[in-house]
């Protein structure tokens, strides 16, 4: 749906942007996340055609739209909705007023545009604040408001940029509910770009991790759990290590990363019943990506059958990170 | 030693200079908001982080802006005399005070509106500009409609200082309060028509610059919280 090529972008010399490359497919949400300084924000201006870079592509269905100008770049704009950084709402309009200005740009008559600003107040779930000024509402109900005026004009791709960054923990779960619902009621592709892992956590299919202008790492946040070395995994899963485990009283231990309700729920008990052997959770625990649980456990194993035993866990679809005790060639 | 003017003569000179006052005052400041507002948008769209940053117009701009401010009104006023006479037709009188007025007023209005302009929050301006919004339309329903509580207090700041510039009016027979204040009341000792003008000039600026206030206070929706 969007992807962005080779993009790069330099401020007096200092490269912002040193080729980045993305691909976010229809309807899905990715994360950017990084440090401060990683080149987030700049990636959002471009991506928001603020900001037009040095070189490279960003594509809306195959259409590059980095060099248009004039009434095609203001089309262009259109098509991606921005949920900007910040306080962004115009003070002297109400939050039914705000959510108009795309259609009232796009030369959408008033009672269609009356309408769709209704459609948009119920899906971000403030219909009963249509009237109310941004000095009435609360952060989050601003943001949400920023949200709805975003995809007032039906675009393609929805761009956040640090949605939840000034949000208290219980207000950002309502921003991001209503990214949530954006994508899953209208379709809508969702790049979200933001410093805050918990936002991968609850609504990130796919994450990009951003260094120094760089990507790097770029993939499905449930494959990249279950990769022990990537930077995706540490951020998210449980800690292992927090208690030091007697590694002397196993004959084996590994961490193990399971993905979804059957591999947590089911799979230990079954691999110690079918290889006979004693197996204890030591450390990590349990979390839960999206709607998805997700556990990573260090598993203290006795027995025999031992290896035997995580290389079944491994076919099964269980990621076995490492096999800290034990012959190498075990861990998958 | 001669007898006072009467109260009544003195009421009656006072509602004929306010009239002049308010002629020469009113259209003048229509006419400076009219011309001065665009000289506004116009050099804040021109500077930087403007929404049309161009360095060299916004200089020349600045230049004539900054020029036209500094130039003192009684100048103007006898400068402008064959300016005056190709608009109006003659160069006595209240309407050709109009014009020095005008002159004067409109990059004062400019360098206050482009002040106010300058003040709209940058995210917001931006976020407009990512709704697909023309310059035109954000110049309308952002720069100006957001500041409009503010502007509308700069035109009553401009009213109450062209009712301070209108007193020389006087000069070219413009009339006015001032004109009376000066040429009645000072220049032939006439203390009752002196202090009694100079009364009624702080009540008239007192209720016009209330009125304004007001009228920006109506036009802001920022202070309604906690409804």
């Amino acid at each position: 749906m969007i992807t962005v090529e080779n993009l790069t972008k330099s401020f007096q010399g200092v490269n912002a942007l040193n080729g980045v490359t993305l691909d976010v497919q229809a309807g899905t949400v990715l994360g950017v996340v990084g440090p401060s300084g990683a080149g987030k924000s700049t990636l959002a201006r471009c991506v928001a055609l603020l900001e037009r870079p040095d070189s490279g592509a960003i594509r809306v269905d195959g259409t590059d739209i980095t060099s248009l100008d004039g009434s095609a770049l203001r089309a262009a704009r259109r098509q991606i909705g921005v949920v900007p950084q910040g306080d962004s709402l115009l003070r002297q309009r109400t939050a039914a007023g705000n959510i108009a200005l795309p259609l009232e740009s796009a030369g959408v008559p008033g009672p269609q545009r009356r309408s769709r600003v209704g459609e948009l107040l119920d899906l971000v779930g403030l219909t009963d604040k249509a009237g109310a000024y941004p000095d009435q509402l609360s952060g989050g109900q601003r943001q949400r408001i920023a949200v709805a005026r975003a995809l007032a004009a039906n675009p393609s791709v929805l761009l956040a940029d640090e949605p939840t960054s000034a949000l208290d923990p219980e207000t950002t779960g309502s921003v991001l509910t209503v990214l949530d619902r954006a994508r899953a009621e209208l379709g809508v592709t969702v790049l979200v770009v933001t410093h805050d892992m918990g936002v991968v956590r609850k609504i990130c299919d796919d994450v990009a991790v951003l260094e120094q202008g760089r990507v790097v790492e770029h993939g499905k946040v449930l494959d990249l759990v279950g990769d022990a070395g990537s930077r995706t995994s540490s951020a998210l899963l449980p800690a292992v290590d927090l208690n030091p485990v007697n590694e002397s009283s196993y004959d084996r231990v590994a961490d193990v990363v399971l993905v979804g309700f059957a591999a947590v729920g089911a799979l230990l008990p079954e691999v110690a019943n079918r290889f006979g052997v004693e197996l204890n959770i030591v450390g990590g625990g349990l979390t839960r990506l999206g709607e998805t649980p997700v556990a990573r456990f260090r598993l203290g194993l006795n027995g025999e059958r031992s290896d035997s035993a995580l290389e079944w866990i491994s076919e099964a679809g269980g990621a076995v990170q490492r096999s800290l005790k034990g012959p190498q060639g075990v861990a998958a | 030693m001669r007898s006072a003017t009467p109260w009544s003569d003195v009421v009656t000179y006072l509602v004929e200079a306010t009239g002049e006052t308010l002629y020469m005052v009113g259209v003048s400041t229509v006419i400076a908001t009219v011309l001065g507002v665009p000289v506004g948008v116009w050099l804040q769209l021109t500077a930087k982080g403007g929404l049309r940053p161009n360095a060299a117009v916004h200089r020349v701009l600045s230049f004539v802006t900054d020029l036209g401010r500094s130039m003192p009104f009684i100048v103007l006023l006898v400068a402008l005399t064959s300016v005056t006479r190709l608009i109006v037709g003659g160069s006595i009188g209240s309407t050709a005070v109009i014009v020095p007025l005008a002159v004067g007023a409109i990059p004062f209005v400019g360098r206050l509106v482009q002040n106010i302009l300058s003040e709209v929050h940058v995210t917001v301006v931006e976020a407009a500009i990512t709704t697909g919004a023309s310059t035109l339309k954000i110049v309308r329903s952002v720069l100006i409609r957001e500041s409009l509580p503010a502007l509308i207090n700069a035109i009553g700041v401009t009213v109450i200082a062209l009712i301070g510039y209108s007193a020389m009016a006087g000069v070219i027979g413009g009339g006015g309060l001032g004109d009376l204040a000066i040429r009645e009341g000072y220049q032939r000792f006439n203390d009752r028509i002196l202090w009694s003008t100079v009364a009624w000039l702080a009540v008239l600026t007192t209720v016009i610059q209330l009125g304004f206030t007001r009228a920006a206070r109506a036009s802001d929706r920022r202070r309604h919280a906690s409804v």
